[in-house]
């Protein structure tokens, strides 16, 4: 075993986890004031973190017995989840300074959380796995409940924290049944097995551990039937939390459910594709109908969410490399739409107080014109119109789906696209040609402006970069087949 | 077979041992001692609380704090001593596996005090 080689293969993560614990010595020493340095430092922290992902060499390596991977696929996931928790942050820091969360825990948490959810997309056994998405959760609980006074909050975090027990107990059940069956906890182990198994299937305890791991993992990425923890922990975490659930954790959970799903359980392919066939086919139709009657913000935002998972669920039930390259562009084009959504929400404030409901919107495009408009284009964009990003993201997994003869999904996946564009669309029609209310709060301050007109910008003109992210995507995809 | 069951003879042995040792304490305690009971010595024992009585009660968020504190040290004591056994067959990598372990713990332990957490006002 060579230690050195280990430590530089996992390098982004150490340094990750040696500056969170130097910032918690920091921020303890300092006190709460201290906080929007810290949280500064986590933004400079997350960023350096992308370099070193990026700079690290492209090939799959594996490292510390096998329990850790490097390759295309993580980096992709890693850049992206970096960028996420980033984004969000900044938004969190005026939201955090005005609303009374002047707790310095708050960015040392984000860090942690982005931390095992490096972890997450970096794990090569189920242990590793278990261990990020731990590491992950646990932060994420405390986030959701960090407005420790409002019942709401607290409400969330307790909610969160108990459905999250719950399902990694189940993802727990699920590993032990496969260890007993397999006889290991490595991915590249399980691969093998799996490859040199007869073709009749392997033994049903196997395929009973692989449906709880899918459940455990489906609960994490919020997907029908284990969804429903998400609109009540959406409505009632401060929205920069709510925006940074939406984007990063879902961002890690769905990377790493393709990267189990496809590595390890890649022979098992027939027996699983019919659970995310309907996982899929579940969420996307109940995304697209519970959110038509719902009047606040977040929680149309949150089955919102649960559609969008639906749909990139599309990408994994192919099982091909179109399908995982779908996913990957998928999730580029989800983070900036809901980024750029949520700096939206966090600037409707009147008179000092946040306003969630919908109705609340009407007319915005007549009180304040530019907002309107990047809210329009995030919209259209969700709502799957060309030439904006999500259409592509859709145009990717739907084809993946038609090459692997999956019509009925796709078929479904489109009329879901049509009825949730209904919502969004709503949402435009109420911007535009309703009676305006009293403005919003104005300025909204330039954290919000920057992140929302840099969004809306790549939102909108997402076909100049489109190339690009494809191609890394696709090699990013390609590593998940090569082994 | 036999020779199966005869790698768990000390075993055995060490459960006869502690079976019998402890009757004899038992026993012995139960023979000897002074026996003087009244109320509060029959009670069971409970960190000041009274053992029979409506679970709905007030209770000091602090004990709770002290409890979950505990824990922590309490588990990392069961991680050192398969590791200090083991020491020899891991060496310096396992050695220093456990430093980074006990460092990181030590973060959350500057953390807690500073925090005041180990204070009981």
């Amino acid at each position: 075993m060579n230690l050195a080689a280990d430590i530089s293969i996992a390098w982004p993560e150490i340094f990750v986890a040696v500056t969170a614990m130097l910032l918690l010595i920091f921020g303890v020493f300092q006190g709460n004031q201290s906080a929007r340095l810290i949280s500064w430092l986590t933004v400079g922290v997350m960023f350096i973190a992308a370099v070193l992902v990026l700079s690290s060499h492209s090939g799959r390596t594996v490292a510390f017995n096998d329990l850790f991977v490097v390759d295309a696929f993580a980096n992709f996931a890693k850049v992206l989840l970096l960028l996420g928790a980033a984004l969000t942050l900044i938004l969190a820091m005026p939201f955090n300074a005005r609303e009374g969360i002047p707790q310095f825990e708050f960015p040392v948490l984000v860090l942690f959380a982005v931390l095992g959810m490096m972890m997450m997309v970096s794990a090569n056994d189920l242990i590793s796995l278990y261990l990020g998405i731990e590491l992950q959760s646990l932060s994420l609980y405390v986030l959701a409940a960090i407005r420790r006074d409002a019942l709401r909050s607290a409400e969330a975090g307790l909610k969160y924290f108990v459905l999250g027990a719950l399902s990694s107990g189940i993802l727990l059940y699920g590993m032990s049944l496969v260890y007993g069956f397999a006889g290991s906890t490595g991915f590249d182990n399980l691969a093998a097995v799996f490859a040199a198994g007869d073709h009749d299937g392997a033994p049903i305890g196997v395929i009973v551990g692989l449906v709880f791991i899918i459940a455990g993992l489906a609960f994490k990425v919020s997907a029908v039937p284990f969804h429903m923890w998400t609109p009540d922990v959406y409505e009632g975490a401060p929205t920069p939390i709510t925006a940074f659930f939406a984007v990063a954790p879902k961002i890690a959970a769905m990377a790493l459910f393709v990267r189990v799903m496809l590595e390890p359980f890649g022979d098992l392919f027939e027996q699983w594709q019919q659970v995310i066939w309907f996982i899929s086919l579940a969420s996307m139709t109940l995304g697209a109908f519970a959110a038509i009657n719902q009047t606040n913000i977040k929680r149309l935002m949150a089955y919102s969410s649960i559609g969008h998972m639906g749909f990139v669920l599309v990408g994994l039930a192919a099982g091909n490399e179109t399908g995982a390259q779908g996913v990957l562009l998928y999730l580029t084009v989800y983070l900036f739409m809901n980024v750029g959504t949520f700096a939206c929400i966090l600037a409707m404030r009147r008179q000092g107080r946040m306003v969630e409901d919908i109705d609340q919107l009407a007319g915005l495009s007549r009180t304040s014109p530019k907002m309107a408009l990047a809210l329009a284009i995030f919209m259209f964009s969700m709502a799957g119109i060309p030439p904006l990003a999500g259409f592509f993201g859709k145009y990717y997994v739907f084809l993946a789906a038609i090459q692997a003869e999956l019509y009925t999904l796709a078929v479904v996946g489109l009329l879901a696209s049509v009825v949730s564009a209904f919502y969004y669309l709503r949402i435009v029609k109420l911007m535009y040609f309703d009676e305006p209310l009293d403005a919003f709060d104005q300025p909204v301050g330039k954290e919000i402006s920057t992140i929302v007109i840099g969004t809306s910008a790549v939102t909108a003109l997402f076909i100049l970069v489109l190339w690009p992210v494809l191609g890394s995507a696709a090699i990013a995809a390609a590593t998940l087949f090569a082994v | 077979m036999n020779q199966l069951l005869l790698e768990y003879l000390p075993i055995l042995i060490f459960l006869g041992l502690a079976i019998g040792l402890s009757a004899v304490m038992v026993t012995a305690s139960f023979i000897v001692g002074p026996n003087n009971p009244d109320v509060e010595k029959n009670s069971s024992y409970e960190c000041g609380f009274e053992p029979f009585d409506d679970a709905r009660m007030k209770f000091d968020v602090r004990f709770y704090l002290v409890a979950i504190l505990f824990i922590i040290f309490d588990l990392e004591v069961a991680f050192l001593f398969p590791w200090a056994i083991s020491l020899g067959d891991i060496g310096v990598f396992g050695f220093w596996s456990m430093v980074v372990f006990l460092g990181i713990l030590t973060v959350g332990f500057v953390y807690e005090w500073r925090k005041g957490a180990l204070e009981w006002e």
